[in-house]
């Protein structure tokens, strides 16, 4: 054991969330729905904790894709948090943001990709990202918190700015292994 | 046996937008896209031609985006039932300023009038009730939507929805554009924001 002084380069890393909070509140976000995932909980609570946030927890992830139309039409941007299983519930409704080329940020945790204990999860891990580009998504991934923070900076403006579609995508890795 | 729909839904959505302020519209795909754009190609409109299941969702995004307008979600039975998650969804978020109105014949219209569920005992403002709506009613006459649009038109401290039942037919189709990202920034413009 030696260096009892924390790492602020690891602090930071590993309070990734808070990140992702203040690059979204700094995008002007105003509107934030979810179906919950253990790697978004922060997120979640921070978002749930702004009052200058609306917050919409959803019965499916599709509902969220549909609140970030009707958010832009209304002159807000929006952000939908979800994990990878709730991709393939997407998919139809996405047609909207396609067609519409509303700006549309999602941000999805990976399940069943790394160190994981339920094999469910397998089948649309594998299909999550080639099912995003289908439908004309633009997919970005990260896989260390570094990246992640950078790559949701990159994403948001181009979503907002450029009215585009994009879903970046959490490594499993990077939020570490579901405690069973 | 309920009773018969006798109500036109041209003649129903007419009476029900006759004077709609500065109401913002969104319509479900098939019969009620077509039902809104017979009335008027109205600025405040968005029009669905996809999505199904979305209507009241886009709507419920735009109400809290617009908490000072009035923002309705004209949908039918067919749309609405593939979203009855996202009554759930409203209920919870307890926007004051949204409206869900679903024209209801009891068919699937768009695809050779096969029966939906409302026709089979399906409630979807007793669904509506149990999500914590703060309003609910079935109307089946000119006057009830009459009376209908002008509570419509007053304040309500949460969401509410209401059932038109109307006869199941097709009426001539009055087509808005198709043209998504047009009807968009047409819509956007017509509340103050520029195109990107």
């Amino acid at each position: 054991m030696h260096s009892p002084q924390p790492n602020p380069e690891t602090r930071s890393s590993d309070d990734w969330p808070s990140e992702l909070y203040r690059i979204l509140k700094a995008a002007d976000v105003r509107q934030m729905s979810y179906v919950p995932d253990a790697g978004h909980s922060q997120l979640i609570r921070m978002f749930s904790a702004d009052r200058d946030v609306t917050t919409n927890v959803l019965t499916t992830e599709e509902e969220g894709i549909a609140i970030a139309a009707g958010a832009w039409l209304g002159g807000q941007r929006s952000v939908l948090l979800m994990q990878s299983s709730g991709v393939g519930n997407c998919i139809n409704m996405l047609s909207l943001s396609a067609i519409g080329r509303f700006p549309l940020l999602m941000l999805v945790t990976m399940r069943g990709e790394w160190a994981e204990f339920n094999p469910w999860q397998v089948p649309m891990s594998r299909a999550t990202q080639p099912s995003l580009e289908a439908i004309g998504l633009k997919v970005m991934r990260a896989e260390t918190p570094e990246d992640l923070v950078e790559t949701v900076e990159s994403a948001s403006s181009l979503a907002y700015d450029s009215d585009q579609q994009i879903a970046v995508l959490i490594g499993q890795r990077l939020i570490g292994k579901k405690k069973w | 046996m309920p009773m018969q729909a006798q109500l036109d839904r041209r003649v129903a959505v007419a009476a029900l937008l006759e004077d709609r302020k500065d109401t913002l519209v969104v319509s479900g795909l098939g019969s009620p896209t077509y039902d809104l754009h017979s009335v008027e190609d109205h600025d405040g409109n968005f029009y669905l031609w996809g999505a199904m299941g979305g209507a009241a969702l886009i709507a419920l995004g735009l109400a809290q985006a617009q908490p000072a307008k009035r923002v309705l979600a004209l949908t039918g039975d067919g749309e609405q039932l593939m979203g009855l998650g996202g009554i759930a969804t409203i209920g919870v978020a307890r926007p004051r300023n949204l409206d869900i109105v679903v024209i209801d014949n009891q068919h699937f219209g768009e695809t050779g009038m096969q029966a939906s569920h409302t026709g089979r005992g399906v409630d979807l403002t007793a669904i509506a009730v149990a999500c914590g709506f703060a309003a609910t009613a079935t109307v089946r006459t000119l006057e009830e939507v009459q009376r209908l649009a002008a509570e419509i038109a007053g304040p309500s401290d949460g969401p509410r929805l209401f059932v038109v039942k109307v006869l199941a037919e097709n009426p001539p189709r009055s087509l808005p554009s198709r043209d998504a990202v047009f009807i968009k920034n047409r819509f956007r413009a017509h509340l103050g924001f520029a195109a990107a």
